[in-house]
């Protein structure tokens, strides 16, 4: 299994362009070059995801969103893409806005919040393939990894609500935290059952399986239980609608980040969206066959004949995968924009009450099911 | 209930509560010091049964007259109305304070007493209500004087463009 | 038992004293509650009110009788027509005008569509303090089309100073009749709408149901009136209990709140009611536009000479929000000597302690939402 990082290596010291062809410094020009990508990475994912979520809200809202701001010869006005340069400019305006940190403030952890949150995300990114090979640095323990660097974001959440001493701030951060801890449980539950079934915490192992056998979201009627339980505790995760009471703008302000402005906003803002692609992605390569072609899979169960339209490949692969987690990402969108906000213990109540008991009988049952028809 | 009989049983429970007023002012004037005990009557009297307080009105009659309050009441259950008026000395007379009967009385009366300046005694939590807490005077009194700074700033008077 | 035993198991956490408003999403205005909480849970609310006090009975003794319309359109901003409605006809009262019968209807027909509006308004802002950001733009986008009406009426499109001593400002434009048939019909199947998407959503059932519930005493104790008032079970509407201007003419039903999803009295009731009278003032509208009398003028019984005799008069109409009162001496000049608002929304705010105790503080910002306030009126 190559990733982009052992490619990256391989190409810089095939082509000579590290002094001395040592494998170390080639190493940390591959981990550099690819730190800016994913860097790149988030902020156009924000960019895109912001748009996106202004125009679907605008939709679902009857009504336009932006639809002035334009560039490269896409004017505004009032088609689809009108106001496409909205979200950069949004971005510009945030890049010149002026630092405020409160006075009160314990200005050293209200400086470094915003980048702990911001580095869980990015952490998690890295582990995350978009194809097949198409992984940043490919963990033979990538489920594990991933659910485990994602959980360190609380402790910058907690940090910016302390921090910033203000009370609503403080509020969320503690709404944060029990939120974040207790949704870490039936996410693990349920992937367990996955891990438990392919018996291999790697993303490819899982989507091989996947593809020798059948999508984890069809394999049994537990495995159906367990995606919806995972979905909707990831989107517990990263705090959106219905679940967003760290945030809940209607109640605190702004949670954790209301004293925060300009650009350290921008980097929970960032944070907030990667996150989101994060948990799309899993989801997508847990339980909807990752980059595996749905055409594809489709016609070999019809036994249509091989051929070009099985729309197989890596790069085929990117583009299903893209799919699915923009579908997933449109659902969130969805939930955002059509349900009001649950309260702290009816949250509380539906992650210890309904999920973890759902998901633990569920391990057990899908044991069985693989036990009896496996 | 008509009015006349509401004074005859107010009159018979408290002899002495209620100021004789002209025949036709359709209302009843009560004497501050029997007032708590002629609410009580109103609210309880089975045959009386005010349990809604519309309405606490606070007047000046002007730099020499009196202040009163005007309480109008009303039954749900039989479906009357009252007017009370209760009238107060203009330098230290006060009102007893309702609030524990008819709980909207609470920040009636305290309006009452930011705007015109009616005290009203054993009021649970008797502040202004609506001005500022150091704001100096009650407005609505025909002699209020608006004056010239609140805190340092300067207070607009200039009244041409609509006089 | 011993002090110990009796505080085993019992952990008392120091209260924290929290501040929302004035500057806050959901205190619909300027309203600053103090609020003390334990962790989430609120042990007291202590509402601090003033903000927006613009001396509105201060100015009405220094302006004439009309010229107090204006002022009493920017007491409760989201129900002008009804608040000028009440005026009018409370100085009416003390005038003992009669009014040519186009003008009650037309009267009746501008306050109902304003109701309408109003109850959009808060049924929009209670789901966006849920968290819910779609109701109200949708709710905003029917409202719109009331002010569209109101606009073609009589030129404003949020202060109209259209109901006058005695009269209005203007007649009905031509086509108004029409335009106002096509809004009911529409507006009628998006009635179902804001029941699919807020009303019956599982959520905000969950939110709302059993939270905040006002007993029947308190709430009458505390003053309170309109759907506040008939969420508790209440069967009080002053259009249908002391009929006014000419609703004993129209078939129609108040809105009562029943307990459907939770118990009597929560904030799902208070807000049904508001769903439920958005359809009953629908039924009136449309009688009204029925019987609508072709002539009329609508400037003929307006007096030259505004002056009421000496008296006084405590009169109250049903605002969209309550029980509007003014009480009004007059001593027979142009200007009012006293005018005193008692304003619904003033007495609704003042229960709040009362039902928000114990709830936690997402519950204050639902229980704030289904009392209705607008803060222009509650601080004239």
């Amino acid at each position: 299994m190559t990733s982009f990082t052992d490619s990256l290596i391989k190409g810089l010291l095939d082509l000579g362009l590290v002094p001395g062809g040592s494998a170390a410094l080639a190493l940390v020009g591959a981990v550099i070059f690819l730190g800016v990508a994913v860097f790149l990475l988030i902020a156009l994912n924000a960019l895109i995801a912001v748009y996106f979520e202004r125009k679907v809200s605008a939709f679902m809202q009857d009504r336009l969103g932006p639809m002035e701001a334009g560039f490269f010869g896409f004017a505004g006005g009032k088609r689809f893409w009108g106001g496409i340069a909205q979200t950069v400019a949004d971005a510009l305006k945030l890049l010149g806005k002026e630092d405020i940190i409160p006075t009160d403030t314990d200005r050293k952890l209200f400086i470094i919040a915003p980048f702990i949150i911001f580095g869980a995300a990015f952490c998690a990114i890295i582990g995350i393939p978009v194809g097949y090979g198409l992984v940043i640095s490919d963990f033979n323990i990538g489920i594990f990894y991933v659910v485990a660097i994602s959980s360190v974001g609380v402790i910058g959440i907690i940090l910016s609500g302390w921090a910033s001493n203000n009370k609503w701030s403080l509020y969320g951060a503690m709404r944060a935290a029990a939120q974040i801890i207790s949704y870490e449980l039936p996410i693990g539950m349920s992937l367990l059952l996955v891990v438990m079934v392919v018996g291999s915490l790697q993303f490819h192992d899982i989507v091989a399986w996947q593809e020798t056998n059948r999508w984890f979201i069809i394999h049994s009627p537990f495995t159906v239980i367990a995606f919806l339980i995972f979905f909707l505790s990831g989107v517990a995760e990263v705090n959106r609608t219905p679940f967003d009471l760290p945030e809940s703008e209607s109640e605190l302000v702004a949670g954790f980040m209301t004293e925060y402005s300009g650009f350290r906003w921008a980097i929970f803002f960032l944070s907030e969206y990667a996150n989101v692609a994060v948990v799309s992605l899993m989801t997508a390569i847990v339980f909807l066959g990752g980059w595996l072609s749905p055409v594809g899979g489709l016609l070999r169960t019809f036994s249509v004949a091989d051929g070009w339209y099985y729309l197989e490949g890596p790069w085929w692969g990117a583009f299903w995968i893209s799919v699915k987690a923009i579908f997933l990402i449109f659902v969130m969108m969805w939930f955002r924009w059509t349900w009001p906000r649950m309260r702290v213990d009816q949250l509380m109540y539906t992650a210890w009450k309904v999920f973890i008991p759902f998901a633990l009988v569920n391990i057990f049952l899908v044991g069985v099911w693989e036990l009896l028809f496996a | 209930m008509e009015l006349a009989e509401i004074i005859t049983r107010v009159n018979t429970a408290v002899p002495g509560a209620i100021v004789p007023t002209e025949d036709d002012a359709g209302f009843i004037q009560v004497e501050p010091k029997h007032w708590l005990k002629v609410a009580q009557l109103l609210k309880d009297d089975p045959e009386l049964r005010f349990d809604s307080l519309m309405c606490i009105t606070g007047v000046d009659e002007g730099p020499e007259g009196r202040l009163w309050a005007a309480y109008n009441l009303h039954s749900m259950e039989l479906l009357h109305k009252l007017e009370v008026r209760i009238f107060v000395n203009r330098k230290n007379g006060s009102i007893p304070s309702v609030a524990n009967l008819w709980r909207t009385a609470d920040w009636h009366e305290r309006e009452a007493y930011d705007l015109i300046g009616i005290k009203f005694k054993g009021h649970p939590d008797f502040r202004r209500i609506l001005l500022p807490y150091d704001w100096e005077g009650h407005p609505l009194r025909k002699d209020f004087e608006t004056p010239d700074y609140y805190r340092g700033m300067p207070v607009p008077k200039d009244k041409r463009g609509w006089e | 038992m011993s002090e110990a035993l009796k505080n085993f198991g019992v952990v008392k956490a120091e209260e924290m004293v929290l501040n929302m408003g004035p500057q806050h999403p959901s205190t619909h205005g300027v309203l600053r509650l103090r609020i003390r909480t334990d962790g989430e849970i609120v042990s007291h609310i202590e509402p601090h009110i003033g903000y927006l006090h613009r001396c509105f009975e201060k100015h009405c003794e220094n302006v004439t009788y009309p010229q107090v319309i204006p002022y009493t359109d920017r007491c409760d901003y989201l129900a002008s027509m009804n608040n000028n409605h009440v005026y009018a006809m409370a100085v009416e009262k003390l005038m003992d005008i009669e009014l040519p019968e186009r003008v009650e209807y037309i009267r009746v027909i501008v306050a109902e569509l304003q109701r309408i509006a109003s109850h959009l308004m808060a049924l929009g802002a209670m789901g966006l303090d849920l968290g819910g950001v779609t109701p109200i733009t949708w709710t905003f986008r029917d409202r719109e089309r009331i002010l569209d009406l109101f606009e073609y009426t009589c030129g404003a499109r949020l202060l109209y100073n259209y109901i006058w001593i005695g009269g209005l400002s203007h007649d009905l434009p031509p086509k108004f009749v029409q335009y106002a048939n096509e809004f009911l019909d529409y507006f009628e199947k998006q009635i179902v709408e804001y029941d699919r998407i807020l009303t019956y959503n599982k959520i905000f059932v969950e939110r709302t149901a059993d939270v905040g519930v006002l007993p029947v005493d308190v709430a009458i104790s505390y003053g309170c009136s309109g759907p506040v008032l008939r969420g508790s079970g209440v069967n009080w509407d002053l259009r249908k209990n002391e009929p006014y201007s000419i609703y004993d003419r129209f078939e129609w039903e108040a809105a009562v709140g029943k307990g459907e999803v939770g118990t009597l009295g929560d904030c799902w009731d208070r807000y049904w009611v508001r769903v439920e009278e958005m359809r009953q003032s629908v039924r009136i509208v449309r009688q009204a536009l029925a019987q609508l009398p072709k002539e009329g003028d609508v400037h003929a019984a307006i007096p030259k000479k505004i002056r009421p005799p000496k008296g006084e008069i405590y009169f109250r109409a049903e605002n969209p929000k309550g029980d509007l009162g003014f009480y009004i001496i007059s001593d027979g000049s142009p200007v009012p000597y006293r005018l005193k608002m008692r304003s619904s929304t003033f007495c609704n705010l003042s229960v709040l302690n009362e039902i928000a105790r114990g709830w936690m503080i997402s519950d204050v910002v639902a229980i704030l939402g289904s009392l209705d306030i607008v803060l222009g009126e509650i601080d004239r």
